[in-house]
């Protein structure tokens, strides 16, 4: 009976870790609909980005105040996480504090835990605020209404109880408060305690021993309900980001063929493409899977903080356009698809795709490509890439660009300019006074 | 002065069996805008000035494909990217300098996979080269002590990390550079990009172009310096639509310069 809760705590520990497990590979799964992309080069690049701008949080601090606050709950998160450990080895083999054994150096390190919950504590507070009492205004465009709102702020109330279950299993752990070994923080808190019956103390020591363990597992779970997974895919998001200045757009292979064949002047223009050979390729994205993996990873990376949207010319002027709706249609789509690919094994078509029913034209044509949002991500995702893939579909699949852009287009390819100027006319510049 | 320009062409270069030392890419607004003309000329006066070996390749230039790129023409942009790589490799060209954002950017980053391969300057990388290796003389004149502001392109900031050659262009003209509260990594787009040039745009409240303006006139600048002709023609619009047009002016960094040489 004595290896009740070590079994107990095993069984709750494997389902946590195996349900996370089970939807981090449908992630994967759902990743991989999209078209592959070759990230094998600059590799050293790749890297120091990680370190960078991943580990490092270079372009979290280009806004200093929310940059220091994530800087802080980041920094609490790892570090605390190191206490986890010691939870786990205490609930399977049924020790308490097992690392106490270390002495000093287990003082500090819990001394360092308890300080930072509470900076984590004061800065989820802060975050709070800013969201629902000053309103900061990218956490109020319309596509944070409903879910997404309330589920940043779900993910603020979990860390306040994460946090304060952890201080208070510290305070009411009669043991550790006589070691007096690290318990800077929980001391205070075991003051106000005092006169409390010890075996109250323990049952509430218990309560939030467990407590604390079973919010790590939910939170751990929640993430792939969430916005939040940016904790962990922030990292390969990061190196499979661009290496490339930001201004040089992929030129479409596929494209590349056919322009070729045009311009040989040995091609044969009635020439029968070979027995068995493959459908040439769709131009552009109208729907999830014509999107590259990178761009699908991008989406589940997204947190949703709206840098992006608060730094495009087109939004702030009272445009549709979204950089982050863009990221999230993309992530509610290949949701969707994903669970049609659960349901009947293979994509079946759902008369749905990401163009109209998620994104509409009017947004992809509000885009000045300035590369703002792509600046403004602190985990290098790009939405540019996503309204250039389906402006593509627009326009090379369906014709279906803004009426003045197709006759600019027709000028390029008459006149060679996108005015209606004559090619023989280019130099008159020189001669005129 | 008023000297004529000198401005050869690739085909006379061809003629002479000689190679220039740089190719002056024009660009299309340069070439046809009428605004756009005067920073074409201006900055043609800076290469004869500097004594400058450079050509154009006049009527055989054609529209490098970066708004049919940005529309997502790929096929009408590769047809252009591989017609003037066939005429660029058809003159052994090396170098080329151009005075449009988005020319230097697509020559620059989008040619090289289709197979054309050069060095691409933008000119006021050029200007600020000819400026250190002392053949152009960069002094303040009339701009000497005056309030200016300076617009990054996207194409040349975000795009391509050039922040630094016009503001050290800007410093050798001896001007107050009060910078936009939006600047640099930050600046805030013109609204041209990504061919909006050609089309009116999407329903909002506020054009991009004056939300801009109203920025760069919040730091009571006498002159707006621009480094490119479509954040130029966006700028100017907007000081007229914000009717600033006696007090602000909009010029190209190298009308700047070749006004300060009096050229």
């Amino acid at each position: 009976m004595q290896y009740i809760p070590n079994i107990l705590f095993l069984v709750i520990l494997i389902f946590g870790i195996g349900y996370f497990t089970k939807n981090i590979r449908k992630i994967i799964r759902n990743i991989k609909l999209g078209q592959a992309v070759d990230a094998s080069d600059n590799k050293g690049q790749r890297w120091n980005n990680v370190i960078r701008i991943a580990l490092g949080q270079s372009k979290m601090v280009v806004r200093p105040i929310p940059g220091l606050l994530h800087l802080i709950v980041y920094l609490g998160f790892i570090i605390i996480n190191i206490e986890v450990l010691e939870i786990i080895i205490d609930g399977i083999f049924g020790t308490h504090r097992i690392f106490s054994s270390l002495g000093g150096f287990y003082g500090f390190l819990i001394a360092s835990f308890e300080i930072l919950a509470v900076l984590v504590f004061v800065s989820v507070i802060v975050f709070w605020v800013r969201r629902n009492i000053i309103r900061l205004k990218r956490f109020w465009n319309p596509e944070m209404k409903g879910w997404p709102k309330n589920d940043g702020n779900f993910i603020l109330y979990f860390e306040m109880v994460l946090m304060t279950l952890f201080l208070i299993m510290n305070a009411t752990d009669v043991h550790f408060q006589e070691m007096n070994n690290g318990n800077i923080i929980s001391k205070h808190i075991a003051g106000w305690m005092s006169g409390t019956p010890e075996s109250t103390l323990h049952i509430i020591e218990r309560a939030a021993w467990w407590l604390h363990i079973l919010g790590i597992l939910i939170f751990l779970n929640y993430l792939y309900f969430s916005k939040h997974l940016h904790i962990i895919l922030a990292f390969p998001n990061v190196y499979f980001g661009r290496v490339t200045p930001k201004g040089k757009f992929a030129n479409l292979e596929s494209v590349t063929n056919e322009v070729k064949l045009m311009m040989d002047p040995t091609a044969d223009p009635y020439a029968a493409p070979p027995e068995g050979a493959e459908t040439p390729a769709k131009f552009g994205a109208s729907d999830v899977m014509d999107l590259t993996t990178t761009q699908l990873l991008n989406a589940y990376t997204c947190t949703e903080c709206g840098r992006c949207t608060s730094e495009c010319p087109a939004n702030q002027t009272g445009k549709k356009l979204s950089p982050r709706k863009i990221m999230m249609d993309t992530r509610d789509r290949l949701e969707e698809v994903g669970k049609n690919v659960d349901k009947n094994g293979e994509f079946q078509p759902d008369g749905k795709q990401l163009l109209d029913d998620f994104i509409s034209r009017e947004e992809l044509w509000a885009c000045t490509t300035c590369n703002a949002c792509v600046e403004a991500c602190p985990v290098s995702i790009d939405p540019l890439s996503i309204i250039m893939s389906m402006r593509q579909y627009l326009v090379m699949e369906q014709s279906a660009a803004p009426n003045e852009l197709n006759i600019t287009m027709t000028n390029i390819e008459n006149n060679a300019a996108p005015w209606p100027f004559n090619q023989m006319d280019r130099a008159n510049w020189i001669n005129e006074s | 002065m008023n000297e004529a320009l000198k401005v050869p062409t690739m085909a006379e270069y061809m003629a002479q069996d000689k190679q220039p030392e740089v190719l002056f890419w024009v660009g299309c607004a340069g070439s046809f805008d009428d605004r756009a003309k005067k920073i074409t000329k201006a900055f043609a006066k800076l290469l004869n000035n500097a004594g400058v070996d450079f050509a154009v390749l006049g009527t055989e230039e054609s529209c490098t494909g970066d708004p049919a790129k940005r529309a997502g023409n790929e096929f009408l942009f590769q047809m252009q990217a591989m017609m003037n790589i066939q005429v660029l490799d058809g003159y052994e060209i090396k170098k080329i300098v151009t005075t449009c954002p988005h020319c230097f950017n697509t020559l620059k980053n989008e040619y090289p996979d289709l197979g054309g391969n050069y060095e691409v300057m933008h000119h006021t990388q050029f200007l600020k080269s000819l400026m250190n290796e002392g053949r152009l003389k960069v002094e303040g004149g009339k701009f000497k002590g005056k309030r200016i502001t300076f617009h990054d392109p996207c194409y040349l900031g975000r795009a391509n990390n050039e922040y630094e050659a016009p503001r050290e262009l800007l410093q050798k003209l001896e001007v107050e550079l009060v910078e936009m509260k939006r600047c640099k990594t930050r600046g805030l787009c013109c609204g041209a990009g990504g061919a909006q040039m050609f089309k009116e745009p999407e329903k909002g409240d506020k054009d991009i172009n004056v939300e801009r303006t109203e920025e760069a006139i919040e730091t009571q600048p006498s002159i707006i310096a621009a480094g490119c002709p479509f954040c130029n023609t966006m700028m100017t619009d907007g000081v007229k639509a914000k009717e600033k047009e006696a007090s602000i002016q909009v010029m190209d960094i190298a009308e700047m310069i070749a006004n300060a040489a009096d050229l």
